[in-house]
């Protein structure tokens, strides 16, 4: 099928700084993609670029199969939401919904008909007649989000669209645009820096930094077999435990020394085949360590103090001291854990994710 | 003074509350006696004295600063409305014995300067032809500017306003004479149209700068949403900007008409006397040699000259205020 989105070698620079360079990414008809980074990877600049508040340097790019690259924002088949909302404030909501529509030359009919109408999927009819100012924090980005509904747009970009709200508004706020995103099934491109929306929303997540995309895959694919160091230490919270170390191998079989310990990692499945052996990380996720009874079955166990607890409720953070580096474990919300503690725990080198040293990409 | 009361009323419902504690316990059901009552001690808003010692700096200064303003003010209102007898009194704090609007009337419609001899208001008059047309005309070409240097970048946009802000520090003395040429070269020496048109050229860097700031401070995501929703150059600039920047119009506004209103150097240069705004015409006025010295016209007169300035002060002062803030910090 036709992509809905599709940028070729797209590069842009001010001056001398290349904020992106020869980047590709092709989105599918009614994709969700989130485009993932630290501030400065050059996330926002790339939905800039595909909506036309930016002239590119060199590339192209293509919406519904028409090159765009040179066209105004307006005549892209776009619509954008903003982080601050970008609310006209001296208009009400139904003024700022139909700003546009003006602007594009509509019969006063139908502009009535699609305000309404996308009031209607936000629940915003009551909102209409007020003023930016008279609204909540949720309820004008609601607004925001209507005045992208309006105008039919095949492709919808949002630019941190949750930053601004606190975290209960994000969460519910999150939920709505996922619902959204199932109603209308239009393409959607949002940008964020935060993991978890990332993991909710997509369908596919480009983990991007120093405006290149390391890693365009599902969020279970990002999540599981990061294509790199980067990657792998980005997703997840905390952040995964990394064991610097050799990899070895002995006739087929792998393993792994690190600081005078070694280990078997029988069953991991390498991404292109057995690797030659040499340094290598190490990578375990604190969720996929295991404590208490469960360290009797694991094939690696270490033993180590507990150095600090973070309570979550649902879970409790450790932070454990073995030899001279510090692991982070993910237990039991229950787990009655206290500072000092000696405790055993171990995991399973099959969950594990190795990396070479040098290059940083999976092995 | 506003803190008398409160220190009243905290003092009272202090002593109260010790006094009706238990009753008070009792009453919410609470048998313990230590329930909600308060322990001894300083409780609830802190009592101020009124007559502490910063107060009495701060007021006396205040005071004392508002004398030193309005006592100028207040001898210029005196002396127009005494006749010129009383005047040579000498006294000139002592209010008028016998009030006359004979100096006003004078000096409105019968001072003569030159050859004409129907007042201040022929100065007035050409004062407001000069006024509107040069607000109206600086303004609006300024804020334009001010958008399109904030908005629109382009090649070259931050050496022309380079370009524009140095023009504001070079003295205008320098400028005159050339000025005289290129306006006599066009036919304008000599004109209000000439007038015009210097102050909106002089007028323009300050302005430009003014509006530049504030339409930096409109967060750059609005001018993004205007574009998606396809709004042009000019449609964000009538629908979007112009409507959130009211103060900042209301400053350029008074920024303008003080300015112009007050102007002497080039209202003096550049009109012949029949054109003289009313601050030349008052300079005429007052300082003219011949005959005696009416003091008293010449206070009406010169009241009558700041009227303007100061109407429009008292009108806009809160929006002054806000705009200033607004557009000078940021940028």
């Amino acid at each position: 099928m036709e992509p809905s989105i599709s940028i070729k070698n797209l590069s842009l620079s001010f001056g001398n700084l290349d904020v992106l360079k020869d980047l590709n990414l092709d989105v599918g008809q009614g994709e969700f993609l989130v485009l993932l980074g630290s501030s400065g990877c050059g996330k926002s600049t790339l939905l800039n670029c595909i909506a036309g508040l930016l002239d590119v340097t060199g590339g192209q790019i293509f919406i519904g199969g028409r090159n765009v690259t040179w066209e105004e924002p307006s005549q892209r088949g776009i619509g954008m939401v903003f982080q601050s909302y970008a609310l006209y404030p001296q208009m009400t909501v139904a003024g700022n919904l139909s700003f546009g529509l003006k602007n594009a030359g509509l019969p006063k009919a139908e502009i009535k008909e699609r305000v309404d109408r996308a009031a209607k999927v936000l629940q915003i009819e009551p909102l209409l007649n007020r003023k930016p100012a008279a609204l909540s924090g949720g309820q004008r980005q609601r607004a925001a989000i209507g005045r992208a509904l309006v105008r039919d747009a095949d492709v919808f970009l949002f630019d941190e669209p949750l930053s601004n709200l606190d975290a209960k508004l994000r969460a519910d706020l999150r939920v709505e645009i996922k619902q959204l995103h199932q109603k209308l099934s239009n393409t959607m491109i949002y940008v964020t820096h935060d993991q978890i929306e990332a993991m909710t929303l997509a369908d596919r997540i480009a983990i991007m930094r120093g405006g290149q995309i390391l890693q365009l895959a599902s969020p279970n694919e990002i999540y599981n077999r990061p294509a790199s160091k980067y990657v792998a230490e980005f997703i997840g919270s905390p952040t995964m435990n990394f064991f610097d170390g050799h990899l070895e191998e002995t006739g087929g079989t792998y393993r792994f020394t690190s600081g005078g310990k070694t280990f078997s990692i029988d069953g991991y499945a390498f991404q292109d085949g057995p690797p030659a052996a040499g340094p290598a990380w190490f990578g375990i996720r604190p969720e996929h360590m295991v404590s208490g009874a469960e360290v009797e079955t694991a094939p690696v166990r270490f033993d180590g103090h507990v150095e600090l607890v973070e309570p979550l409720g649902s879970d409790t953070l450790v932070r454990l001291t073995i030899g001279d580096r510090t692991l982070w474990v993910r237990m039991d919300g229950q787990a009655t854990i206290r500072h000092g503690d000696a405790i055993s725990v171990g995991f399973d080198p099959t969950r594990a994710n190795l990396f070479d040293k040098t290059t940083e990409s999976r092995l | 003074m506003t803190k008398a009361p409160h220190l009243l009323k905290g003092s009272m419902t202090y002593d109260t509350a010790m006094e009706t504690g238990p009753d008070r316990a009792l009453r919410h059901g609470d048998g313990t006696s230590s329930g909600n009552r308060m322990v001894e001690g300083p409780a609830g808003r802190k009592p101020r004295k009124v007559l502490s010692r910063r107060n009495i700096l701060i007021y006396g200064t205040l005071i004392v600063v508002c004398l030193y303003y309005l006592l100028p003010l207040y001898v210029m209102i005196v002396t127009s409305l005494k006749g010129m007898p009383e005047i040579r009194l000498g006294n000139i704090f002592s209010p008028p014995v016998e009030i006359t609007f004979q100096p006003w009337v004078k000096a409105w419609a019968e001072a003569c300067t030159g050859l004409n001899c129907d007042g201040l208001s022929r100065g007035f008059f050409n004062s407001v032809r000069i006024l509107i047309p040069s607000v109206i005309l600086s303004i609006v070409i300024a804020s334009v500017n001010g958008y399109a240097l904030a908005n629109w970048r382009f090649k070259g946009s931050e050496t022309f306003f380079t370009i524009l802000i140095v023009g504001a520090f070079i003295p205008y003395q320098v400028m005159i004479y050339p000025i005289v040429i290129m306006l006599r070269e066009i036919g304008l020496y000599g004109s209000l149209t000439g007038l015009v048109i210097v102050h909106t050229i002089f007028g323009m860097p300050i302005l430009t700068l003014l509006f530049r700031n504030y339409f930096a401070s409109v967060p750059q995501e609005l001018f993004k949403a205007a574009r998606v929703d396809g709004a042009g150059f000019w449609a964000i600039y009538f629908q979007i900007m112009v409507p959130m920047s009211l103060p900042i119009f209301v400053v350029a506004m008074i920024l303008q008409v003080t300015g112009i209103w007050n102007d002497f150097l080039f209202g003096v240069i550049y009109t012949k006397p029949d054109l003289y705004p009313m601050t030349v015409q008052l300079n005429n006025i007052v300082n003219s040699t011949q005959g005696v010295k009416e003091y008293n016209v010449n206070m009406a007169a010169t009241i009558l000259t700041g009227l303007v300035p100061l109407t429009i002060y008292f009108i806009s002062g809160k929006l002054f205020v806000r705009g200033i803030a607004a557009g000078a910090v940021k940028g």
